[in-house]
């Protein structure tokens, strides 16, 4: 297991987000978690991040025990989380904001390659190389934030809505991108309300109410589920 | 209005290109030509001949020397506030603390009688100084902006209470006698006298060189490029792997230490140090003056500091209507931040990062609402 959640629980106060998660990730999968508004999607990505404490359970990752690990000590660990809406540098450049990305590494010649081979999976970055991040448009910032999230190199990458405010044409372009990513050879966490996108893609899949993981199954597998079509597919 | 606004804008882009695009040489002359003219300045010879900038209500030496401390003042929040984006209202307070720490380690008048030499208290201002930053940082940078403000307003207080009501401070009193820094002329003279200002300022305008090549370079390094990515964006910035909480308290220990050191050169200069030299407004000023420059930039935050310092002497002696206008400073300094800050946010010379960070801020505003 490349990720492994153990009956995680977080509070942000004395609001409980989080009831006793639980999930794993295996290396080379694409694993997607769904659920609707404020079920603590992007919760348990904090969580597994670092960027918010967890009250109880335990979070391993690469075969170590990181729940009280640092955040930026996770990302050293290999695990990197693009963040949810507009989590780029507004006033750095997209090359900036990229090398912002391989902040914790020191290899400049595999930096330079992964900003090759980024810039290659996001021609519009390459495009706009000089132009500062804010005044990108949000789709183009989305593809900044998954971008450098990639410079990491991370073993595991976190996606948290990476088709947030993407026009259909580019929501099936940036889930191209991650299964390509993928098949480089980058496990993928991938937070979703494009459900249906994101479970035709999934090795497997999450389902996540109220803070609470109520079903899970192969991606194919909770496609075809009833209750997942009603709740996350809008199909009656 | 907008279209006077707009001109003066594009005179001032149109500056700032004409320097980017100069070749290296031309730069270098200019910032030369700068930096003699303003070793030049305190000097009667020269500045006789500049027309209205002399103040007429003060001696336009001191006044220089006055201006060259908040400009290195300037210097040093600017890392904290600018470049780090720490919102640190008690700033005043450091100096505090490193004027102090020499008047106690040398004046005579001190309970501890260790009349040390003042340069040998100076390393010990800016340590001591340092460490308070970071006795102050390390509960507080972990929290949100708004507690880092709170605190350091509480402390900068607290060291003002402390100097006015400790007998070990000695409050309005002072102390006295504190030496000034050593060196002497040929003929046997000391260097750093009484009298005469110049050899003072002359002494903190080299240092404001030298620091702010250190800065420059500080943060074209990985550590200014940590700092603007926390002040744009600190859950970005450690979900990149920047440990946000030691750069914040490595700029917040920088800042501190700068600050000191203008303390212990206040100190050596004024050979006297009392409560009343650190009133919370001067914390303030300073603050304002790194906004209005330009926070976030290096150039604008030694133009703010000096513009503010230098206005508030030069309205000293003017009088009109029968009042000085010394006596109305704040109100013109409040107008003009007001003016400013409705106009342009982002302070006389901005950085580019910053302004775009201000836009970034006002559309998520509105989208917010
Ligand atoms: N900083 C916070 N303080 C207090 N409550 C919060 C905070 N962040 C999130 N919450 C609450 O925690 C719950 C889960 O939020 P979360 O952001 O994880 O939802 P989500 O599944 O990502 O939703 P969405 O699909 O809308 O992004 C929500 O009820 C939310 O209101
Ligand atoms: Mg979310």
């Amino acid at each position: 297991m490349l990720l492994e959640i153990d009956d995680v629980s977080l509070l942000y106060g004395r609001i409980q987000a989080l009831h006793g998660i639980s999930l794993t990730v295996d290396e080379g999968e694409i694993v997607a978690l769904i659920g609707a508004n404020g079920a603590g999607k992007s919760t348990t990505m904090r969580a597994i991040s670092g960027i918010r404490p967890v009250a109880s359970g335990s979070i391993r990752f690469d075969g170590e025990d990181i729940t009280k690990l640092r955040a930026d000590l996770r990302v050293r660990r290999g695990l990197c989380q693009a963040p949810e809406g507009r989590g780029i540098f507004p006033g750095m450049t997209v090359l900036e904001n990229l090398d912002m990305g391989a902040y914790t590494r020191r290899d400049r010649a595999g930096i330079a390659q992964d900003l090759d081979r980024v810039l290659g999976l996001f021609p519009r970055l390459a495009e706009r190389r000089r132009q500062q991040g804010g005044t990108l448009s949000g789709g183009e910032q989305q593809m900044l934030a998954v971008g450098r999230a990639l410079m990491s190199r991370p073993k595991l990458l976190l996606l948290d809505e990476p088709s947030m405010g993407l026009a259909p044409m580019l929501i099936q372009q940036i889930f191209d991108i991650i299964v390509e990513i993928n098949q480089q050879g980058t496990t993928v966490l991938l937070v979703e309300q494009n459900a249906q996108q994101a479970l035709a893609r999934a090795h497997r899949a999450y389902v996540l109410e109220t803070g609470r993981i109520v079903k899970s199954g192969t991606g194919a597998e909770l496609l075809h589920d009833p209750a997942v079509k009603e709740a996350y597919l809008g199909v009656a | 209005m907008t279209t006077v606004l707009d001109k003066v804008r594009s005179g001032r882009e149109a500056v700032g290109d004409r320097w980017h695009h100069a070749p290296r040489w031309v730069r270098w002359a200019l910032l030369a030509a700068v930096i003699a003219f303003f070793y030049a300045l305190p000097n009667r010879e020269f500045y006789q001949y500049l027309g209205p900038i002399p103040t007429p209500g003060a001696n336009f030496t001191q006044v220089m020397f006055t201006v060259s401390i908040y400009v290195l003042l300037a210097v040093g929040l600017n890392i904290v506030v600018g470049f780090a984006g720490l919102l640190d209202l008690g700033y005043f307070g450091f100096f505090a603390v490193g004027a102090y720490t020499v008047a106690v380690l040398t004046s005579p008048s001190s309970d501890l009688k260790a009349m040390w030499p003042w340069l040998l208290a100076v390393p010990v201002a800016i340590a001591l100084t340092m460490v308070s930053g970071v006795m102050l940082g390390t509960p507080t940078l972990r929290l949100r902006g708004d507690y880092l403000a709170l605190v350091t307003l509480g402390f900068a207080e607290m060291i003002r209470i402390g100097a006015v009501s400790s007998e070990f401070l000695k409050g309005q009193r002072g102390f006295n006698q504190i030496p000034h820094p050593p060196g002497e002329f040929a003929d046997g003279k000391p260097v750093f006298g009484v009298l005469d200002a110049r050899p003072y300022y002359w002494l903190v305008l080299t240092l404001i060189i030298l620091v702010v090549i250190g800065v420059r370079n500080l943060t074209h390094s990985r550590v200014g490029r940590a700092w603007i990515s926390i002040r744009e964006d600190e859950d970005a910035a450690q979900l990149m792997g920047v440990p946000t909480f030691k750069f914040k308290l490595w700029a917040f220990a920088a800042g501190a230490a700068i600050a000191g050191l203008a303390g212990a050169l206040f100190a050596g200069k004024q050979n006297f140090v009392n409560s009343q030299n650190f009133e919370l407004l001067n914390s303030i000023i300073i603050l304002a003056a790194v906004i209005f420059g330009g926070s976030g930039n290096i150039v604008g935050a030694i133009v703010g500091g000096g513009l503010v310092a230098y206005m508030i002497e030069r309205f000293r002696g003017i009088e009109l209507f029968g009042v000085e206008l010394y006596e109305y400073r704040f109100l013109f300094f409040g107008l003009v931040l007001v003016i400013m800050m409705i106009f342009r946010p982002e302070g006389l010379i901005p950085n580019r990062r910053r302004a775009a960070e201000f836009k970034d801020r006002r559309k998520e505003v509105t989208v917010g609402e």
